[in-house]
């Protein structure tokens, strides 16, 4: 016990003392989070920017709860020269300018952002048809009730959360094994354990656990700013999360230990696991959820461990599932973590007898 | 019963031989080096002694207990300095001596001590990385120490350190060594061997050459002894009249006469008066090893 704890502490000295550690581990991947929440957050649409020419009587007499729905959609403002409003949509600074042609409405529209070009031409449409409608007297016969199947605080801050835990705990268990196990052989130290009288299971298990703490620090560290800054709602079974996180851990502990072993530097084999790991966060909706990429890229990234890290962990930690939702990536996370052990120390053993 | 016990140690790696029949006793509380050049199996007999290796033939027993298949019993009882740099990054002197003496169960006290023995107590806060190389081999020394083991295995403790470094670590090694221990050092500097070994065994090509003190070596090689008069005593003609001297060169120091018989030689330039400013340089155990392995380069 004397020996683990004297090791743990040594171990995690050596992490927080080393400031590309940290940085990496934390400092990094919270950099994202705070450009993908504070800045990506808001999306809904900003106002579409209308240029009014002249006057324009759909506009101006529009009764005054449409107008204040239209007003919600559109910045409105107002001038009477056509060539100077066209040419402000043509360099991007308005996006749309209206005139009356009789009771025609022309709108002149920039196609540069398509998504806009495409709200503009239908809200507008939408508020000719109302307009219209409300002309004949009649009451409308159909209404639209639009219900989000979300959560109403689904927001990006929720789902990008997990998904650069994930590639936050994935760069910081590679990078320690990595770093370790090339570091102590180049430095011998791994010989010199040999030679203490420590078993090896109390050096590996002490690598272990101060990973795994680190691992639940970056996840306090992660919901707390997210929850505190960026407004990210727990749901479910979120605590599910910490078993899933640490068998995660694991997995991609034995990642860098596979580079640790391939590497022939410690620089190497930190690289190597950045190889791996980068990648496979691209992949596995770390950056930008995967649901509209393509099938054949969901068939990849399903073959990829942070894949189903990330998977189990959005189940409970955004979509409300139950603890039983992260049973299955961890046993699959389980699995990875054994083959690419067993393949790793076969790759070390073969080169440490030269 | 010796402290080591090597009979008939083989190892090849393919078709290199790294070790060739190797037999040899250390007594206990001896002061033993290995000397060779790179490559001649120091390390690899070295490894096999620790147990880290298992010999492909041969029996090496050490403090009476086999060291094959790794023996925890043995582990205590035996102290490693492998190379200056075997630390746990980024931790200070204190915290690094520290940890090795939870991992031999030893109090934090004593490995206080040690800090103290080895004259880093004002370094005790330095992270290992900063320490010059004198000091991170001596907390490295200290480090395989710090459980009081009765034998030590130094793998090269003086490399890559400048004179003023090399001699202080002399004074701490022959302190370990005083205190009982059984020590086994390997080095490439023979000046080292000669000043701190009992014994050496001075290997190449996986063989140990020879092994004897450094001081029989030395007469068994019958090396010239080389006599070097102040400029102006003799002409080397004149030189070469005296009896027993074999050759004699004028060199930028002086007129160098070669001899194997300096006593004679001696006695009659002193009774010349021709002996102020005289230097005499013998066989040094370098002599001995470049005899045996030979000069040409080796990378």
């Amino acid at each position: 016990m004397k020996a683990f704890t004297a090791l743990s502490l040594a171990i995690l000295r050596g992490f927080y003392r080393d400031k590309a550690s940290v940085f990496f581990a934390i400092v990094f991947p919270l950099m994202f989070l705070v450009l993908f929440g504070g800045i990506f957050s808001d999306q809904s649409q900003s106002k579409v920017d209308l240029i009014e020419v002249g006057t324009v009587s759909l506009v101006d007499e529009m009764p005054a709860d449409a107008r204040a729905a239209f007003d919600q959609t559109f910045e409105v403002t107002h001038t009477d020269d056509l060539r100077a409003a066209l040419e402000e949509v043509r360099k991007g600074d308005a996006d749309v300018a209206i005139e009356a042609d009789g009771d025609t409405i022309v709108a002149h529209y920039t196609q540069t952002d398509q998504v806009k070009a495409a709200i503009t031409q239908g809200a507008l449409q939408a508020f000719v048809d109302g307009t219209n409608v409300a002309l004949t007297g009649q009451p409308p016969r159909y209404t639209l009730d639009p219900q989000r199947v979300e959560d109403d605080s689904l927001d990006t801050i929720q789902f990008v959360t997990p998904g650069l835990l994930g590639w936050a705990v994935a760069m910081s268990a590679s990078f320690g094994a990595a770093a370790t196990l090339q570091g102590w052989r180049q430095s011998k130290l791994l010989r010199r354990l040999q030679l203490a009288p420590v078993s090896t299971r109390t050096v590996v298990a002490a690598r272990v656990v101060v990973t795994v703490a680190i691992a639940l620090v970056q996840m306090a560290i992660f919901l707390g700013l997210g929850a505190a800054a960026f407004g990210l709602t727990l749901t479910g079974a979120w605590w599910a999360a910490i078993p899933l996180l640490v068998v995660g851990t694991l997995c991609f502990m034995s990642v860098g230990l596979l580079a640790g072993a391939v590497a022939k530097t410690t620089e190497g084999a930190v690289n190597m696991a950045n190889f791996f790991v980068l990648p496979m966060a691209f992949l596995s909706g770390s950056f930008f959820p995967l649901e509209g990429s393509p099938a054949w890229l969901r068939t990849v990234s399903s073959l990829l461990p942070l894949r189903h890290l990330n998977d189990g962990m959005l189940d409970v930690m955004v979509r409300g599932e139950g603890p039983s939702a992260v049973l299955a990536p961890m046993g699959i996370l389980a699995g990875f973590a054994i083959v690419i052990t067993l393949l790793s120390a076969r790759l070390f053993q073969r080169d440490s007898t030269d | 019963m010796g402290a080591i016990e090597v009979r008939g140690l083989a190892m090849s790696y393919g078709d290199l031989v790294a070790v060739d029949d190797v037999t040899f006793e250390v007594a206990e509380g001896e002061f033993f080096g290995i000397l060779g050049p790179n490559g001649a199996g120091k390390t690899t007999i070295l490894e096999m002694i620790e147990g880290l290796r298992k010999p492909d033939a041969g029996v090496v027993t050490v403090l009476g207990e086999r060291v094959w298949p790794r023996n925890p019993a043995l582990l205590p009882r035996i102290g490693v300095q492998l190379q200056a740099s075997s630390f746990f990054e980024r931790l200070t002197a204190r915290e690094q001596i520290h940890t090795f003496a939870a991992l031999y169960d030893v109090s934090g006290a004593r490995a206080d001590g040690w800090l103290e023995r080895v004259g880093l107590v004002d370094k005790a806060s330095t992270r290992v990385g900063d320490l010059s190389g004198g000091q991170a081999q001596r907390l490295s020394i200290a480090c395989a120490l710090v459980h009081d083991p009765e034998l030590v295995f130094l793998d090269e403790p003086t490399a890559a350190l400048d004179p003023q470094a090399r001699r202080n670590l002399w004074d701490l090694l022959s302190a370990i060594a005083d205190a009982g221990r059984t020590v086994v050092l390997t080095t490439h500097y023979m000046d080292e061997a000669e000043v701190l070994c009992d014994r050496v065994a001075i290997m190449d090509h996986g063989r140990v050459l020879e092994l004897d003190s450094p001081a029989a070596l030395v007469r068994g090689l019958d090396a010239a002894t080389r006599i070097t008069l102040t400029p102006g005593q003799l002409t080397a003609d004149e030189a070469v009249g005296v009896e027993g001297v074999v050759d004699a060169t004028d060199g930028p120091d002086g007129l160098v006469l070669t001899t194997r018989s300096p006593g004679r030689v001696l006695a009659r330039l002193a009774e010349d008066d021709h002996l102020d400013g005289v230097r005499v340089q013998t066989g040094t155990l370098e002599d001995v090893f470049l005899d045996l392995t030979g000069r040409e380069y080796r990378a």
